[in-house]
């Protein structure tokens, strides 16, 4: 085991840098330090104007995703061992603008999941004393693995499509839109299916796969984009074979 | 990015990295699919091969032996190759995504994959030993 383990950080001053260059800091090597761990103690003993995006430490929260080694991960849980010798190179996730550091602006997703109605909605709401949606464990099964989306926006920085195409709405957003959309409780697919079948929307997924890959939570967006492009496809034929039926 | 992009005092000038046009070698899963894209080319060049297959059937025996002469030149048996290699890639990860895409449930229980997959390659099995026996019976 070393003493000590080096991480290449992606650093990026706006007032300093015209693009992000690469620093090395030297941290304690301990088995049970997770990258996260290193980025603390370098904030708090070598350098305090280090930036960087951190809360709930048990990932949980979705707020440390970064790029290590290249790929997208919670630093929260990505141990230091598992990326011996080094040195570790620690960088903002892919595809988003850098504000600063290891900070990204996530502006354009939280446009795009407000975008997919990512909540229940009902065409008519019934009073309180109706009593509640009752629901049952078969119908909470076809959405629960869907609900477990933390918004940690790996599944972003994993797909390629993203960002090539910046108007696609993207993995996390679909699969939280397929989340609702097989909610028995919700009534609001509709909505979701003139979002989702536009530009921007499903067909602009080629299938890559890397987000389900990639995703801390094993939600699986690759699988709910393509379950959605066959719904899509099923809603398209009923709009053409019978277009006086109900949309 | 998408919308207006708002420049404050805070962050007066964010960084965008440019996507570059190898992004596909970055890592394995990339160049793998950007491989399977490109098998299309190789569906396309069969589907092509056989409209031609037909057309010189069509003009008679002499066009017939002439494109049977043609297939055995070393150029062709090599294309022939390649694209046949592309096509197992495209139809092995084809069955192999299937499972995604298809979410069957059965007694309020979701069909395991493997039953999926294995279906798939089993019609394809079924399908091939299908052709075979049409070819070879005489």
């Amino acid at each position: 085991m070393p003493a000590t383990v080096a991480l290449a950080v992606a650093r990026y001053r706006p007032e300093v840098e015209s693009e992000p260059i690469s620093q090395m800091y030297e941290v304690p090597f301990r088995k049970d330090w997770v990258v996260l761990d290193a980025l603390n103690y370098i904030k708090d003993r070598l350098d305090g104007s280090l930036s960087f995006r951190w809360s709930c430490r048990m990932g949980v929260c979705g707020s440390c995703g970064m790029m290590v080694d290249g790929f997208p991960k919670l630093t929260c849980s990505t141990f230091l061992s598992d990326h011996l010798p080094g040195p570790i190179r620690v960088e903002p996730l892919r595809y988003f603008p850098v504000v600063r550091d290891l900070v990204v602006d996530i502006t354009d997703f939280m446009q795009k999941l407000k975008q997919v109605h990512p909540w229940i909605t009902r065409k008519e709401e019934k009073p309180i004393a109706a009593g509640e949606y009752l629901q049952t464990p078969d119908q909470l099964d076809r959405y629960k693995p869907l609900s477990m989306c933390i918004n940690c926006m790996l599944c972003y920085a994993a797909c390629p499509i993203y960002g090539l195409e910046s108007s696609f709405v993207g993995p996390a957003a679909i699969a939280l839109a397929q989340r609702y959309n097989l909610d028995s409780r919700d009534e609001a697919a509709e909505q979701r299916h003139e979002i989702l079948s536009a530009r921007g929307g499903i067909w602009e997924c080629t299938f890559v796969g890397e987000c389900s890959k990639v995703c801390p939570k094993n939600v699986d967006p690759a699988g709910a984009i393509q379950q959605y492009k066959l719904t899509a496809t099923a809603h398209w034929f009923k709009s053409v074979l019978v277009p006086w039926g109900s949309r | 990015m998408s919308g207006k992009v708002q420049y404050t005092l805070y962050h007066p000038k964010w960084y965008r990295r440019h996507v570059s046009v190898w992004w596909w070698l970055e890592n394995r899963s990339y160049t793998t699919f950007i491989l399977r894209e490109l098998t299309s080319v190789s569906v396309a060049f069969f589907a092509f091969l056989s409209l031609w297959y037909l057309r010189a059937l069509a003009q008679g025996s002499e066009s017939y032996a002439r494109f049977l002469q043609w297939l055995r030149t070393p150029l062709f048996l090599t294309l022939d190759s390649v694209a046949f290699l592309f096509i197992l890639l495209h139809a092995v990860t084809w069955f192999n995504l299937a499972p995604k895409a298809v979410a069957l449930r059965l007694q309020g229980k979701r069909v395991p994959d493997g039953i999926i997959a294995g279906l798939n390659y089993l019609a394809w099995l079924m399908l091939s030993v299908g052709v075979t026996w049409i070819l070879l019976r005489g």
